[in-house]
C-alpha cells in the first residue's frame, strides 16, 4: 500500500540475482539505512567515550605533556557527537523529503484508535499470549512508538544537554553557549544537574539499545517478515507471502 | 549638596596619591584599560557619593568578613570609607533605635537614589518571624528598602541562590531575594560564593558607583566579567586533567604531585566563579590549589546536590538513593536479565510449536 516502489538499479540487480519466494516491499531508503548504522556506531562511540568521562580510566603517570589521554577521549565523544546531530539533521530531512517509511518513527498516529489495538496485539505478542504476530512493511505500532520516544526523544535529549555541556567549554558567545547553554542550565537547575542528567540519558540509551537489538533477532526469527536484513538492503520480505496487509 | 566620593575619601584621611593608585587598580580589577583611570578618578571627583545601605537578613556574615579582607588594604579603605557611613549592622557604629533611623533617613533623604546591598536572606514562614530585625520581620524591612532603592546587589549564594538556609527541607522558607514575593520590581545584580570572593566584591560595587550602572550581567544576573566562566576553564590542574592524570584519594601519589581532583569530586567542570583566576586572601590560593576540590559554592542550591565530593548528584527516589551509574548500571543488568529470560521462553514456545508442528 503506502510502500515505495522506487528502486535503485543497484538493488534491483541484487533482487533479481536472488529471486525471493515470497513477495518483497521496499521499505528503507538508502539515506535511511545509512543513518541506522551511523547512528548505531555513533552512539556506541558516544556511550563507550562518555562513560570514561563520567569514570576516568587510572591514573597515566610521567610528565603531564607527554599524555593527552582524557583529552582524546573528550575529542573522540564531540566528535562521535557531532556526526551524531549531523545526522540527525539529515536523518529529519529524509523523513520530510523521504518514503512513507522514513517518516514512521517521527510520526507515531497516536491519535488512532488502530494504532493502540494494534499496540496493544503487539504486547500480547510478546507477552506470549497471542498465537501471532501482525505483518508490517514499516515498524509494527509498539516498535514505532518505543523508537519514536527513545530514539527521536532520546537523541535529541542528548543533543540538547550535551550541546549546553560542550556551549560551557567553548564559552559566551559561542552559538552553542547562546543557543543551548544559556537556557538549557538554567532550566535543569545548575550544570551539575546537567550533566546527571545527561548521564542518566546514556544509560536509558543503553536499555533501549539492548531490548532494540533483542527485538531485531527475535523478531526476524519469529515474526513473519525480515528484519535484519531489511536494514541492510532495504527489502522487507516475507516469510508466508504476501505484503504487509496490517502497515500502518 | 552632597559630597563627592573624592571628598568624603580625602575626609577619611586618603591621601590625593592613594586615591589615584587606587583608581587605576580598580581599572585593572575591572579588566579596563589603563587609560580607564583617570576616568573613574574623574567620575569619583565630581559624580555625587552613592549612598549604601547594606541589610543582613538569615546569613552568617561570612560575606562582610570576606569585603573587610579585600586583597588591597587601600581597596578596602576606600571603599568602606564610601559606603560604610550609611547603614551596615555588623560594621557601623550606630546601634540599636539610632541605627534603624538611619535606614528611615536614607530612604526619606535619598528616595530612588540609594543601592540596597543585600546579605543573606529573608524567611518567609510565620509570617517572617524567623528574622527579626530592630522588631520587625526582615523581610519586611528589605521590601520597605527595596521599594524605594535604586538597584539590588545580593551578596552570596544566600541572597543570589537561597543557600544554606534554604537547603532542604527548608523549614524556614528562607527565600532569595529576587523569589520574595512583593519585592519591587528594581534591577538585582547576584554576586554569588560562600562568600563571595573579596576583590570581585569590591570590584563590583565600586564599578557601580563609579559608572552609575550594572557591569554587563549574564542571563541569570550575574556579572560576567567574574562568572562567565568557570573553574576547571582556568585551572592550573587542567593539564593533568587533559592528560588523565587523577588524585584517586587524598593521600595518594597523585594527590602529591597536584593531579587533578576530578576524581575526588571536584566540581570545578560545573562551577561559575572567579576563584582560579583571582584567588583568595590576596591571590595567594585557592581551595584546589590546597589540594581541595571546589565543591561549588556559588551554584545554586550547592547544598541539595548531594555530596560535596560526588561531581554528579545522586539520585532518590523509591527509598534509594544511587548514584547515576549505580542506577543505570542496575537497570541495564535487569534489562538484560529480562532479555535473557524472554529470549530462553521464546525458544521453548518455537520448540513447541515445531514439535507440535511435527
Ligand atoms: C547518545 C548520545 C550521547 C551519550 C550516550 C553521551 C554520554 C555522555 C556521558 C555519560 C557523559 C559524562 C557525563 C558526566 O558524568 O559528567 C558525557 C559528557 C559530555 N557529553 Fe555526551 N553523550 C551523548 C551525546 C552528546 C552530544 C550530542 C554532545 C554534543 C556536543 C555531547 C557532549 C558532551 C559533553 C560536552 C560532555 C562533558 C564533557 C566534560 O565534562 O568534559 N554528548 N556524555
Ligand atoms: S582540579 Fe577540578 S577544576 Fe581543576 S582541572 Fe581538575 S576537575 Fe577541573
Ligand atoms: S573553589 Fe569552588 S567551592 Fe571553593 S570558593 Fe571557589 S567556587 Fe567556592
Amino acid at each position: 500500500m503506502n510502500a515505495e516502489t522506487s528502486i535503485e538499479p543497484s538493488v534491483a540487480a541484487a533482487a533479481a540475482h536472488a529471486p525471493h519466494k515470497e513477495e518483497a516491499v521496499y521499505v528503507y531508503q538508502a539515506p535511511v539505512r545509512l543513518w541506522h548504522w551511523v547512528n548505531a556506531f555513533s552512539i556506541l562511540a558516544l556511550c563507550l567515550t562518555g562513560y570514561f568521562i563520567g569514570s576516568p580510566p587510572p591514573s597515566v603517570t610521567g610528565e603531564a605533556s607527554n599524555s593527552f589521554l582524557f583529552g582524546w577521549i573528550r575529542a573522540v565523544h564531540f566528535v562521535a557527537a557531532y556526526i551524531l546531530i549531523v545526522g540527525f539533521a539529515l536523518r529529519v530531512y529524509c523523513a520530510i523529503v523521504g518514503n512513507s517509511h522514513a517518516r514512521q518513527i517521527f510520526l507515531p498516529p497516536v491519535w488512532r484508535g488502530r494504532f493502540w489495538k494494534e499496540l496493544l496485539h503487539e504486547v500480547l505478542w510478546y507477552a506470549m499470549i497471542a498465537k501471532q504476530p501482525l505483518k508490517y512493511a514499516g515498524h509494527n505500532p509498539l516498535a514505532t512508538l518505543v523508537m519514536h520516544v527513545m530514539f527521536v526523544w532520546g537523541i535529541l535529549f542528548m543533543i540538547v544537554t550535551g550541546l549546553a555541556l560542550y556551549g560551557e567549554g567553548t564559552g559566551m558567545g559561542s552559538w552553542q553557549f547562546d543557543l543551548f547553554s544559556s537556557w538549557v542550565i538554567p532550566l535543569f537547575g545548575q550544570s551539575q544537574d546537567v550533566h546527571t542528567w545527561h548521564h542518566l540519558g546514556m544509560w536509558v540509551l543503553i536499555c533501549f539499545a539492548v531490548v532494540h537489538i533483542y527485538a531485531a533477532v527475535r523478531e526476524d526469527i519469529m515474526s513473519r517478515q525480515s528484519i535484519i536484513s531489511s536494514m541492510f538492503s532495504g527489502w522487507r520480505t516475507f516469510r508466508d507471502g504476501g505484503p504487509g496487509d496490517n502497515g500502518l | 549638596m552632597t559630597e563627592t566620593f573624592y571628598e568624603v575619601m580625602r575626609r577619611q584621611g586618603i591621601t590625593r596619591r592613594s586615591f589615584l593608585k587606587f583608581c587605576s587598580l580598580t581599572a585593572a580589577a575591572l579588566g579596563l584599560g589603563p587609560s580607564f583611570a583617570p576616568k573613574i578618578a574623574e567620575a569619583m571627583e565630581t559624580k555625587p557619593r552613592i549612598p549604601v545601605l547594606w541589610l543582613h537578613g538569615l546569613e552568617c556574615t561570612c560575606c562582610s568578613e570576606s569585603f573587610i579582607r579585600s586583597a588591597h588594604p587601600l581597596a578596602k579603605d576606600v571603599i568602606l570609607s564610601m559606603i560604610s557611613l550609611d547603614y551596615d549592622d555588623t560594621i557601623m557604629a550606630a546601634a540599636g533605635h539610632q541605627a534603624e533611623a538611619i535606614i528611615e533617613e536614607t530612604v526619606q533623604k535619598y528616595d530612588g537614589n540609594f543601592l540596597l546591598a543585600v546579605e543573606g536572606n529573608p524567611p518567609l514562614n510565620e509570617d517572617g518571624m524567623y528574622c527579626i530585625i530592630g522588631g520587625k520581620p526582615f523581610v519586611e524591612q528589605l521590601r520597605y528598602a527595596a521599594d524605594h532603592c535604586k538597584a539590588i546587589i545580593s551578596w552570596g549564594s544566600c541572597a543570589s541562590w537561597g543557600c544554606v538556609q534554604a537547603a532542604r527541607p527548608n523549614p524556614t522558607r528562607a527565600t532569595p531575594v529576587h523569589k520574595v514575593p512583593g519585592i519591587a520590581d528594581k534591577p538585582i545584580i547576584k554576586v554569588p560564593g560562600c562568600p563571595p570572593i573579596a576583590e570581585v566584591m569590591t570590584a563590583v560595587i565600586t564599578y557601580i558607583l563609579t559608572f552609575e550602572r550594572f557591569p554587563e550581567l549574564d542571563r541569570q544576573g550575574r556579572p560576567k566579567m567574574f562568572y562567565s566562566q568557570r573553574i576547571h576553564d582556568k585551572c592550573y590542574r587542567r593539564p593533568h586533567f587533559d592528560a588523565g592524570q587523577f588524585v584517586e584519594s587524598f593521600d595518594d601519589e597523585g594527590a602529591r604531585k597536584g593531579y587533578c581532583l576530578y576524581k575526588v569530586g571536584c566540581k570545578g567542570p560545573t562551577t561559575y566563579n572567579a576563584c582560579s583566576t583571582v584567588r583568595w586572601n590576596g591571590g595567594l590560593s585557592f581551595p584546589i590549589q590546597s589540594g581541595h576540590p571546589c565543591f561549588g559554592c556559588s551554584e545554586d542550591g550547592f547544598w541539595d546536590k548531594g555530596s560535596f565530593y560526588d561531581r554528579l548528584t545522586d539520585v532518590h527516589g523509591f527509598g534509594i538513593e544511587a548514584n547515576a551509574d549505580k542506577i543505570g548500571g542496575t537497570a541495564a543488568a535487569a534489562v538484560g536479565v529480562a532479555v535473557a529470560a524472554h529470549a530462553g521462553a521464546s525458544a521453548v514456545k518455537r520448540a513447541r510449536q515445531k514439535g507440535g508442528d511435527n
